[in-house]
């Protein structure tokens, strides 16, 4: 294997891992809930002005030393800012949506215009993230193949957080009520399990998890009001050809989009390797209309 | 921290609130600020998107209009006549651009037209122009192949951006390149842009196999592969990269170009998109080194300009725009700007504000621009100026390295475009 074919393969893994990062939340929440969350992407964009504001006020307050420090503790922060965003938003309208798929498309997608033009007044486009020192330039594996530390950080920060979801999920009380509820949501009513707490936890848990996928997103982008936009088309893509709610669907999705993207990307021109890989995907939709790991969840009652 | 965070959230809350109701109440205010219209005042209109994906490079340009409508009325108007500005807001929408020019050609009968930036919006709102005998000033450089009677293109042609560009690369003093990267975000610009310049190129005795053209779609985030296609091409040879990555593109892809260890010394990329009021958003860290072709920058060092320069600041401060004296004045800034000025002395030339007097009196015109002297071609429509290339300062700023002897004849129809 030639240095070209590591360097593509790094880039479908990086690629992959991004989007693994952004799906993740939106498929538990759609799992779980049967919204179709087109305001996931804003949620990663307020993760990502979180980060900005920590930035500034690290830059107003703190000694210069201390700057690189901002981008790390941005990270749970942004989870958090997110998630309670996701919190309020849930509770003021989300919850009068459960189970209307197109009722919650458009009502998801009106907020986020307003979040997006919300951003627009408050922050205007003067925003850019610094990304710490010790996350620029890269790691020289050979001459002419670059691992970006940037790109490196943001899958290992994928890993950690797919263990984590991974843990709250088959470990803990709560996830096995996330579960049950995603799989039968009478049922796990008459068991005792409040279903419209777990609805208002797990929309909550999503938006954190877009929270953090922002963060990590300034570390290679740029911090606009509609950024969200450009991620939402991708991690729909990856919540359905790997199976609505399943975490390991999203995983082998996510990286099979970003590495058939890259090796198209290559071969052809990156407008027609994006074409392609939509081209595959509805074909394989064709063939296993349910992903790659079919469930019965809720979505599909 | 935990009090901090949860006082900056609730705020952020009332702000949510807050947004909303100036969403709700944007309409109405509208109505209410109808000033009185009298003989002593002459309506002119702008269409720039205050809304949308092109409000953050669109409302500049509304601010530097009001500002000199402004200046004018301030010593005396045109005519002996106040201008009113009719600032409509089209929302970065193609098809509210031709219904907003159609409302103010027919319901508030302005004199002329400021607007428009992407050349779809242009297209959208030519036939309206074109029907109804209005008159546009379009103040963006674009791909040319357009000379329309009832439209001044105040921006550059390809012939006074893109070739003096591609020339100073191959100078002896521009580094002397023989390998070109023609990449481009996929839109009508980029497209013609590189059509252009690879016939030149070719032109000019670079061989086909040392120009590659590619494209990436708008919004393209992930400039890996391509990042490192360029890596490849530029060891192989003196290689530079012609940039017409629009706007969001341009951070991932200099964020990744210096990443994988390019820099400008080694491989320089010339932009052809991007001005200093882009680089106010941007992490300047990654592009310092790296060009851009314009004919205007904020550095020109003439009396004339730093007056401009500052003007625009203080009107941003006073008039409590955001970004304040933060704000920068560049290449689109400029030629609105001077297209309101060319406007005054046609009509002041004319003795009239009809449309076709108007465009008469401009045939020829000269002007002294905070860029320096321009002048109207005769019949084309389009204006004379100087090529500028610029160095990408830590600042955000340019240092102007290269200039055109001369003002640059505008040519809208290229012999390189075919």
């Amino acid at each position: 294997m030639g240095i070209d074919q590591i360097q593509y393969i790094f880039s479908g893994l990086s690629l992959g891992s991004i989007l693994i990062l952004v799906a993740l939340g939106l498929s538990i929440i759609y799992g779980l809930a049967g919204i179709i969350n087109m305001s996931h992407g804003e949620f990663m964009m307020i993760g990502a002005y979180t980060t900005y504001c920590i930035q500034q006020l690290f830059i107003l307050y703190l000694p210069q030393a201390w700057l690189d420090m901002a981008f790390f503790i941005s990270l749970p922060l942004s989870f958090m800012v997110a998630g309670l965003f996701g919190l309020i938003i849930e509770r003021l309208i989300i919850r009068h949506l459960y189970s209307r798929p197109l009722e919650s498309l458009l009502a998801t997608w009106g907020i986020s215009l307003i979040l997006i033009q919300i951003a627009r007044n408050l922050f205007g486009d003067l925003t850019a993230v610094k990304a710490p020192a010790v996350l620029s330039g890269g790691l020289q594996i050979a001459e002419g193949l670059m691992l970006p530390y940037n790109r490196l950080f943001i899958m290992a920060l994928t890993v950690a957080v797919f263990i984590c979801v991974y843990f709250l999920f088959q470990k803990t009380r709560l996830g096995i009520k996330i579960r049950a509820v995603t799989q039968n949501r009478n049922m796990s009513a008459c068991v005792g399990i409040s279903t419209k707490k777990i609805d208002m936890i797990t929309f909550m848990i999503g938006s954190g998890l877009a929270g953090i996928a922002g963060c990590a997103i300034t570390l290679i982008g740029n911090v606009v009001p509609n950024m969200g936009q450009t991620y939402i088309v991708d991690s729909f893509l990856v919540v359905v050809s790997g199976g609505v709610g399943k975490l390991a669907g999203c995983v082998v999705s996510g990286l099979g989009i970003g590495i058939f993207s890259k090796i198209f990307e290559v071969n052809f021109e990156a407008v027609y390797g994006k074409a392609l890989v939509l081209i595959f995907i509805i074909i394989f939709l064709q063939y296993r209309p349910k992903g790659l790991f079919p469930d019965k969840g809720r979505a599909d009652e | 921290m935990k009090k901090i965070l949860f006082k900056n959230l609730s705020t952020a809350y009332i702000a949510v609130f807050a947004g909303l109701t100036v969403c709700c109440s944007g309409g109405g205010k509208k109505s209410q600020e109808k000033q009185e219209i009298d003989d002593n005042a002459v309506e002119v209109g702008i269409l720039h998107s205050l809304s949308g994906t092109m409000a953050i490079s669109e409302v500049s340009l509304r601010d530097v209009l009001l500002m000199g409508i402004e200046e004018i009325n301030n010593s005396g108007g045109v005519l002996g006549k106040k201008i009113v500005p009719r600032v409509v807001d089209p929302a970065s929408d193609w098809d509210l651009f031709a219904e907003k020019a159609k409302e103010l050609l027919t319901k508030n009968k302005v004199s002329v037209v400021f607007g428009c930036w992407t050349s779809v919006s242009r297209k959208s709102v030519l036939p309206v122009f074109e029907e109804y005998k209005g008159l546009l000033f379009y103040p963006v450089q674009y791909e040319g192949q357009e000379c329309s009677p009832n439209i001044i293109y105040t921006g550059a042609t390809p012939n006074q951006q893109l070739i003096p560009a591609a020339q100073y690369l191959m100078s002896k003093e521009g580094g002397e390149y023989k390998q070109f990267y023609l990449l481009g975000t996929d839109y009508v610009f980029p497209r013609t842009a590189n059509t252009i310049l690879r016939n030149y190129l070719l032109s000019q005795g670079i061989p086909e196999q040392h120009i590659i053209e590619e494209y990436t779609p708008f919004n393209h985030q992930d400039y890996q592969t391509i990042v490192s296609k360029i890596k490849r091409f530029a060891a192989s040879g003196k290689a530079c990269v012609l940039s017409t990555i629009n706007g969001d593109s341009n951070v991932p892809f200099y964020k990744e170009f210096a990443n994988q260890g390019l820099s400008a010394s080694h491989c320089p990329v010339m932009a052809f998109s991007v001005a200093e009021d882009e680089l106010r958003s941007m992490d300047t860290e990654f592009l310092a080194g790296h060009l851009a072709a314009w004919n205007y920058f904020q550095s020109i060092a003439t009396p004339d300009n730093l007056q401009f320069v500052e003007n625009f600041k203080n009107y941003c401060k006073t008039n409590n725009l955001p970004g304040k004296d933060a704000r920068v004045t560049d290449d689109p800034v400029c030629w609105s700007y001077t297209g309101l000025y060319l406007w005054k002395a046609a009509v002041e030339k004319a003795g009239s504000f009809e449309v076709e007097k108007v465009i008469a009196a401009l045939s020829d015109m000269e002007f002294q621009s905070p860029s320096g002297p321009v002048k109207m071609h005769p019949d084309n429509h389009h204006l004379a100026k100087k090529a500028l290339i610029g160095k990408i300062r830590a600042d955000g700023q340019f240092d102007i390295i290269w200039e055109t002897d001369d003002i640059v004849v505008p040519e809208p129809f290229s012999e390189f475009a075919k």
